[in-house]
């Protein structure tokens, strides 16, 4: 027998989106095939990886462990939402400056989790950002600038500058 | 992989995910908690639930609540919520200390109290530091709800003493002395990997001989255990290395582990014997 398709909708990135889906529809697959945003990657699809990282009700998540019914009525955030007004964020420069990614697989992932680790945390050690970022994995094995890049964007709000997401998503 | 298909049902109340779950126990039901262990598993095709009851909803299991000598911790309390607790620090910092080594903030923020112990894995840190401290377990099912003291929930690999009808509601910790020594040592391979072996130990000392001594191993057989036998060689006794030599090795001989890919059984029991010393000496220098 089928399975019945259920409707579901939430916010993502301050738009409405909505769509009827199976049940085992993974959020990552709604986020990339119905609301069509491309940005946010499947990597090991098993929660490894965190390259599907994205915010949920202002906490990180792994849209690949989190199924598409689950965030029914929540707000979500993923990478196409860091820019405002077609200017890069101030993480985003940070990145682009410091060679922060090579071929940008694992960016998206890496970008929202540094998004977090930098709310809870402003001022990181080199140490405290490795931990942050252990759960994510850069396959062109590029962590010293991706390191480096999280510091910049740190250093940058440090001077003042505003990362737009923090605002939206943690309101 | 994607995972099989399933119904979805999302209760918004402890009764009605236990009714839910007694309809559908006979025709592969399962409980989602966080989902950081369960989904993996689904994606990969391993479990292949009919219907899957999201206990994420039920908003009265979401709580770290401290009741007499006890911490109360609600079965969907995010790991992270533990980690952030002051509470956790205060009465339990053992726990505090153990959430720390559990996957990465990211698992945190979705992994559950309630589906760790749960899920049982035999290197997983709650059930080792539940174990360690003596906690109990509180399952509801359709006759009620009953306590089942954590060495008779944690079965063996994966299993618990769960019955198919009934929800895992909350664990129960007990609150740690303020005298006692305590430490956790853990090897993984990688930051955030499962261990491969853990272990936690607690001391309690009187005028500098051994009053009482808890230590508890992970990943060195099919669930975390108490190593009594090293326990039963410290008490009454004063701390030498001699000593503590001597109940690693104890320690060690209580293990029943297996190889696997990660680790050798050869290796696993050389850890916990190792990681038993290691925590007995600081376990040792922050009792008092």
């Amino acid at each position: 027998m089928p399975i019945k398709k259920v409707a579901v909708s939430m916010t993502i990135n301050g738009e409405q989106h909505e769509g009827l889906v199976e049940p085992r529809k993974l959020l990552v697959d709604f986020i990339r095939e119905e609301a069509g945003l491309t940005g946010t990657h499947i990597g090991c699809e098993h929660g490894v990886c965190g390259a599907c990282t994205v915010i949920m009700e202002g906490e990180t998540v792994r849209s690949c462990l989190t199924f598409a019914v689950q965030a029914e009525g929540k707000e979500l955030w993923t990478v196409e939402g860091l820019a405002e007004n077609g200017n890069l964020s101030p993480l985003q420069n940070a990145f682009w400056e410091n060679h922060g990614l090579q071929c940008g697989f694992c960016t998206p992932g890496i970008l929202m989790t540094a998004v977090e680790l930098l709310r809870d945390n402003p001022s990181p050690t080199d140490r405290e950002i490795r931990e942050g970022i252990s759960g994510n994995l850069c396959r062109c094995t590029g962590y010293k600038n991706i390191v480096k890049s999280i510091d910049a964007a740190a250093k940058k709000y440090q001077a003042g500058e505003k990362e737009p997401v923090v605002a939206k998503a943690w309101h | 992989m994607k995972p099989a298909q399933f119904e979805y049902l999302n209760p918004s109340s402890i009764d009605e995910a236990v009714s839910l779950l007694n309809q559908y126990a006979d025709d592969d039901a399962k409980v989602l908690a966080g989902g950081q262990s369960l989904v993996p598993l689904m994606n990969f095709r391993l479990a292949r639930p009919k219907w899957l009851i999201d206990i994420n909803g039920i908003e009265a299991l979401d709580y770290i609540r401290e009741e007499g000598d006890w911490l109360a911790v609600g079965a969907i309390t995010r790991e992270r919520a533990m980690e952030k607790s002051q509470l956790v620090a205060d009465k339990c910092p053992l726990l505090k200390e153990v959430t720390r080594w559990i996957g990465h903030t990211t698992i945190r923020n979705r992994g559950t109290v309630g589906g760790c112990i749960a899920h049982n894995d035999p290197t997983a840190e709650y059930p080792l530091a539940a174990t360690l401290l003596g906690a109990e377990v509180k399952a509801q099912g359709p006759n009620g709800v009953r306590s089942i003291p954590i060495q008779d929930f944690l079965v063996t690999y994966l299993t618990t003493a769960l019955e198919p009808n009934e929800i895992l509601t909350e664990v129960r910790f007990p609150v740690m002395a303020q005298n006692v020594g305590w430490a956790f040592q853990e090897f993984a391979r990688r930051h955030g990997d499962f261990a491969i072996v853990e272990v936690g130990a607690m001391l309690t000392m009187d005028n500098g001989t051994v009053k009482d001594a808890r230590i508890a191993i992970g990943g060195a057989g099919p669930v975390a255990f108490r190593a009594t036998d090293a326990e039963e060689v410290l008490k009454g006794q004063q701390i030498t290395d001699e000593l503590l030599e001597e109940a690693s090795e104890k320690a060690g001989g209580m293990t029943e582990p297996d190889s696997d890919v990660h680790a050798s059984a050869e290796y696993r029991t050389h850890l916990a014997k190792v990681l038993t010393r290691r925590a007995l000496k600081e376990a040792h220098s922050r009792a008092h």
